[in-house]
């Protein structure tokens, strides 16, 4: 039996395990609200305050107190779902995975230490049912599991005629294998933080609820859509100007889309800003790159409507009219 | 097509679909299958269920379809329309057909047919010797090259499948697909619930498309730190290995040649290895999950020969193995200026003229479009 310490919990407190810790601990929640555990309440404030702005939250865990960092992330929480708003929780939860992907990564790293291995294989076994196992110093994974997760990348290296394949296994470093299940994991804890329940908000919390509410506002403001533009691709823009997590694939689709109708990389590059892990350089050089002016020189075509239908990011109306790919839109009505 | 050929075929097919009930059965899992089929001068009918041989010899009898499908996909309810049918998996199909592979030999038995006085010739002409219209049709006949070269796709193709995606030979079924081509069907569950887009990566992965230098070890910069990869690795890494250093006494030199030319002219070198090493399946075929596909046992009316499986590839002729329609004689109008070779006898060439043929070979010339029953 695997025995998860508070280290781990630190590390990985969406964990089922984080829930009977501190219900071993006795603690409840109107104690938390006590005045004493303000500085939890303060850390959980920050950490979503630094994962709205699309930064990862900072652990020292060789420093740091363990306890205040599964509490901290439990309160805050409690504070998402008192204040009841989507686009924090969603961009909460793609900052802690990413959080944890670093510590995935560094565990699973440590490949050559057989006790360390076991708790990352254990939780991408268990959160996504996928079995990682260890040839060597590498990371195996079955073709059929990767081919599911890999084919939402655009990157030609993820493409499995460019990976190493043998025997039913595809082979990955540290890396790439927790790379592999990054959305997945996002969606977990949002997941996870969608079914807690809260029956009512504990006093000491309310303050730093309302600031949450404020908080979000923020992120509300819509800008201007052209009616011109097909459905997904409104929805896109929609998302992000909302600083809700748009996936690769539908960022894909805006930067292939909008090349095509002649803006530039520079007019492009703004519709990003509020993505929730927003990098201006990552931005840049991934829009060079779909244009063609950097990389291989593949200026990359924009997805037809079956692809994206496929990828759940067709949101047709009468006005698409047939079409199969998104730039075609409007010309067809044009034509009549 | 006109009546008579109509009635001449199907009488053929209506006796080999009642006698030859030991061939045709519905596959593993029939009641999860939708199962379609089309009747001569008719559309297609789809959404069936069809639950065991029973079922499916009554409907065979009874329709006499000119061409037989089942899915590859299993549903719930697999009769509800597409959107309703609640898609549960699928297997893995390939198909390999000899018209896909550019191989000289087409030229030389390729049938070209005025669109309108339908006389045939073996050589394109701007217009019609007879009437001067300038459409042509064209049908393709049999040729035992056209086969082996498909032989040797489903070679290649079983050799992927087995070693690099760990697929078992008792999984993989070989099937003639009833005209110029082979069908291949891979009942593995692992593999099962892939949807379109990971059966795009993976046909691109048996086809050897996409690849890119970096993934063989050449760099785009830095190309001393180049290596490439070696005999002993498998999948396509140890596939490029063999084909580039052929044995390991060469490896060293080779390798050397290979960094010094650089990133372009290996990435040119990875195009020209796909062409003969990437297997040429069709990948639509492969990509689509809803696919209904030419049911096993039943005739294809593009030749009037059956899809049949292979149990040895090398030793099949599909020309005697696959054509089992009667042998009883039958008149037809023939005109089919190349020659023909079935169970092993010669028929043609014939200039438009009226024949006796076993009713095999007048079905097949009819089917191809090569001669009309009178």
């Amino acid at each position: 039996m695997l025995k998860i310490g508070i280290k781990d919990l630190a590390k990985y407190p969406f964990l089922t395990e984080a829930g009977e810790y501190l219900a071993n601990t006795g603690l409840s929640l109107e104690q938390l609200s006590h005045p004493d555990w303000k500085p939890i309440v303060e850390k959980a404030y920050g950490r979503i305050v630094v994962a709205s702005s699309g930064q990862i939250y900072g652990s020292d865990l060789e420093s740091l107190d363990n306890d205040s960092e599964l509490l901290s992330f439990i309160v805050a929480i409690i504070l998402l779902k008192s204040a009841g708003i989507a686009t924090l929780i969603r961009r909460f939860s793609l900052a802690e995975a990413r959080r944890s992907e670093r510590f995935l990564q560094q565990d699973l790293w440590a490949s050559r230490d057989k006790k360390n291995l076991e708790l990352p294989l254990k939780i991408i076994q268990d959160l996504f049912a996928v079995t990682v196992s260890i040839d060597n110093d590498e990371f195996v994974i079955k073709v059929p599991d990767y081919l599911q997760r890999a084919v939402h990348f655009h990157e030609k290296e993820w493409k499995l005629v460019n990976r190493r394949v043998a025997n039913g296994f595809v082979y990955l470093s540290a890396h790439e294998t927790v790379r592999l299940i990054r959305a997945e994991l996002g969606e977990y804890i949002n997941g996870k933080i969608q079914s807690v329940n809260i029956q009512s908000i504990p006093q000491g919390f309310k303050q730093r609820v309302e600031d949450l509410v404020i908080l979000a506002k923020k992120f509300s403001d819509t800008t201007y859509v052209s009616s011109e533009y097909p459905p997904c691709v409104k929805h896109g823009i929609e998302v992000l100007e909302k600083g809700e997590n748009l996936p690769h694939s539908g960022r894909f689709l805006l930067a292939t889309y909008l090349l095509s109708k002649g803006q530039t990389v520079d007019q492009i590059a703004p519709l990003f800003k509020n993505a929730p892990d927003y990098n201006e350089r990552t931005t840049k050089y991934q829009l060079e790159h779909i244009s063609g002016s950097s990389g291989s020189g593949t200026k990359y075509q924009c997805p037809s409507c079956e692809k994206l239908r496929s990828e759940s990011l067709c949101f047709a109306t009468s006005d698409c009219d047939g079409i199969i790919n998104p730039i075609q839109f409007g010309k067809k009505r044009k034509n009549k | 097509m006109n009546e008579k050929n109509t009635l001449l075929i199907e009488s053929a097919f209506k006796e080999y679909y009642f006698n030859r009930f030991d061939l045709i059965h519905v596959p593993k899992r029939a009641t999860e299958r939708e199962f379609g089929y089309q009747k001569f001068n008719s559309g297609m009918t789809r959404h069936l269920v069809i639950k065991n041989d029973k079922e499916l010899h009554l409907l065979l009898m009874k329709e006499v379809p000119s061409d037989v499908y089942c899915s590859n996909a299993y549903y719930a309810f697999p009769n509800l329309p597409m959107s309703e049918k609640d898609w549960k998996g699928a297997d893995l199909i390939f198909d390999i057909d000899a018209k896909d592979l550019a191989l000289p030999c087409r030229k030389d038995h390729t049938i070209f047919k005025c669109s309108s006085c339908n006389s045939s010739v073996i050589e394109l002409q701007s217009q019609c010797s007879k009437c001067g219209s300038t459409k042509f049709e064209t049908a393709s006949v049999m040729c035992k090259n056209c086969i082996s070269e498909s032989k040797l796709e489903v070679t290649k193709l079983v050799d992927i499948l087995t070693s690099d995606l760990n697929i078992k030979k008792d999984e993989i079924e070989v099937y003639f697909s009833g005209n110029e081509g082979f069908h291949i069907r891979v009942t593995n569950s692992d593999y099962e619930p892939l949807g379109s887009q990971e059966r795009a990566d993976l046909v691109d992965y048996i086809m050897f498309n996409g690849a890119i230098p970096e993934s063989f070890g050449i760099k785009r910069q830095n190309n001393s730190k180049s290596s490439l990869p070696t005999l002993e690795e498998k999948g396509w890494r140890g596939r490029i290995a063999h084909k580039l250093f052929t044995s390991k006494s060469k490896t060293s030199k080779i390798t050397k040649e290979i960094i010094s030319s650089g990133y372009t002219a290996f990435q040119v070198q990875l195009e020209e290895i796909k062409k003969t090493m990437g297997v040429r399946v069709d990948p639509k075929v492969t990509m689509d999950i809803h696919r209904i596909f030419r049911l096993e046992g039943s005739i294809n009316s593009k030749s009037g020969l059956s899809k049949i499986q292979c149990d040895n590839l090398d030793s099949f002729d599909p020309f005697s193995e696959a054509c089992l329609l009667g042998d009883d004689n039958v008149q037809i109008l023939a005109d089919c200026p190349l020659q023909i070779k079935l169970k092993n006898k010669k028929f043609g060439p014939y200039k438009n003229e009226v024949v006796s043929l076993p009713k095999y070979a007048a079905v097949y010339m009819l089917c191809k479009g090569l001669g009309n029953a009178i």
